[in-house]
């Protein structure tokens, strides 16, 4: 169940057009299109058709704030009509500026105050571990500053702690953290017995052998690095 | 009421592989038996709430069914953003289980102090409500609630009734003055005192442990021209819900709780009854100078 078609960046770019519809998008937008392409094309195990499947793996965007990028592969994978992208926030849209888990085919978590969606993955990762499940994998996207969030805190020590195997946190780290992180965003994941990759953010090998890189023992953390300001 | 919970709850895990509890070092010694059955279902986040609510909403997300349990103040007040988005507008709901009331341990100060935690549910929609009032209405409410989907709030305390009163949640007479009569509505462990200070009085008394859903049918049946509710947390919590149930009726309304002013003192449980107005003698001043404003009919 692997989907291993890459995206074409032509037709991304144009789905990303569509949904921009005119409109300024900032970094946290463009800097996570290279993360989505690698988890979409080649980790996650997940398709349109299995999007209720109970052993898909669980990608969950937290920065719920970047999620243009998001909808625009969603819509390049087939997940959602692509004429969606067209209403992108009107009134009688389903693709809100953060997106709705209810209103939206794959998306798993509806998001946007930040600080939610690693509290929410360990809970995933802990059901799925109740039941059995031990081949879905759980991915959460954060963003460097939403790290900030005192609720991530909670999420990495206990998944530290309680070496929570099936749980892999992606920080796209693009600098925007107010006071920065000395030492890394993945210091601040190993301390608490995470295994951890920081790699370049652009680099689809880089990334696709870091979010690959977990050792099924710890949580493990890929902290991509987004430094060109695009 | 805490160890009641703790009792059936230990069994419904065994029953039910559905079910999940989740703590925050409250009562997680008290748990250590069903954990030790259930490592994967019983789990103690540390004195992390607002990650207690998170990884309930995650367990319900993948078909779980989880009860979180804390203080009601860490429960329902540090994690109210929890509550509102990893439970409701992910579309999945928990079973939020909390003790120490409104003011169960008063000596421990403000931080232990949760008289919000229906008013503040009660922002949030499709919350069911249960404040037993007596421990062994407990185990029956819980299943109930665990079976069922929705999301819902047991709030338990160390102050109870005399005996239990088992119903379905619906406003049940306890005590019938007759049509007409000013009708007095109790929720939880507040029915007794509240018989003790309309005894004598021509008023009708009503219990409920399960002020939302109201039993606004109920209300609609059993009310005259007086209404009194007597809440055992923030004063006038119900008090929209009765007045919407009665908008198209000439009536007056008397709302008794929990006051909302920080009276910065210690003591106890019933200390604060006292100087909150809400042990027999302090209920009976309120509903006295209530009644004795009716104006005459001319």
């Amino acid at each position: 169940m692997t989907t291993t078609t890459a995206t074409d960046p032509a037709v991304l770019g144009a789905l990303l057009d569509r949904t921009r519809a005119g409109r300024e998008f900032g970094p946290n937008v463009y800097s996570t299109l290279d993360v989505l392409q690698v988890l979409y094309d080649r980790v996650l195990r997940i398709t349109p058709e299995t999007v209720d499947d109970p052993d898909r793996d669980r990608f969950l965007l937290s920065k719920g704030h970047a999620v243009a990028g998001y909808y625009a592969l969603l819509a390049a994978k087939g997940f959602i009509p692509v004429a969606w992208l067209d209403d992108q926030g009107g009134p009688e849209s389903r693709l809100g500026d953060h997106p709705d888990r209810l209103l939206v085919p794959g998306v798993e978590i509806g998001s946007g105050s930040l600080g939610h969606g690693l509290g929410l993955g360990v809970g995933t990762a802990l059901g799925l571990r109740a039941q059995g499940r031990l081949t879905p994998r759980v991915y959460v996207l954060l963003g460097d500053a939403e790290l900030d969030e005192g609720s991530n805190h909670e999420a990495i020590a206990y998944a530290g702690a309680t070496e929570l195997a099936g749980l892999t946190a992606i920080v796209l780290d693009n600098r925007s953290a107010s006071h920065g992180w000395p030492g890394g965003a993945a210091s601040r994941f190993t301390v608490n017995g995470w295994t951890a990759a920081t790699v370049d953010g652009r680099d689809h090998e880089a990334l696709h052998t870091a979010l690959t890189g977990h050792d099924n023992h710890r949580p493990h953390v890929v902290v991509a690095v987004v430094t060109d300001g695009e | 009421m805490r160890e009641a919970f703790i009792d059936t709850m230990t069994e419904l895990l065994a029953e039910d592989p559905r079910t999940a509890v989740v703590l925050a070092d409250i009562s997680a010694a008290s748990f250590a038996p069903a954990a030790r059955r259930h490592p994967d279902r019983v789990l103690n986040v540390g004195i992390r709430e607002q990650l207690l609510v998170g990884v309930a909403g995650g367990l319900a997300l993948t078909g779980l069914r989880p009860v979180a349990h804390s203080y009601a103040p860490f429960l329902v007040e540090r994690a109210y953003e929890q509550i509102k988005l990893d439970l409701g507008h992910q579309g999945v709901s928990a079973v939020l289980v909390s003790v120490g009331a409104s003011y169960d341990r008063a000596a421990a100060g403000r931080t232990h102090l949760g008289p919000a935690d229906v008013a503040l549910l009660d922002t949030l929609p499709g919350w069911t409500v249960h404040v037993p009032g007596h421990r062994d209405e407990v185990p029956a409410l819980l299943r109930a609630t665990v079976a069922a989907d929705g999301p819902a709030y047991l709030r338990l305390s160390t102050q109870h009734n005399d005996r239990a009163r088992s119903n379905d949640g619906a406003l049940q007479v306890v005590r019938d003055a007759g049509p007409g009569a000013p009708l007095l509505v109790a929720v939880g462990p507040l029915l007794d005192p509240a018989l003790a200070a309309v005894a004598g009085l021509p008023v009708t008394v009503a219990y409920t442990h399960r002020p939302r859903p109201f039993d606004t049918a109920g209300l609609r049946a059993l009310a005259g021209t007086e209404v009194i509710l007597v809440e055992p947390y923030l004063a006038g919590t119900s008090a929209r819900v009765v007045g919407a149930a009665l908008a198209d009726r000439p009536h007056r309304l008397l709302a008794l709780g929990v006051g909302r002013e920080e009276l910065r003192r210690y003591g106890s449980a019933e200390d604060h009854s006292r100087w909150h107005g809400l042990d027999a003698a302090g209920l009976r001043r309120s509903v006295d100078a209530f009644l004795a404003a009716v104006p005459a009919l001319a």
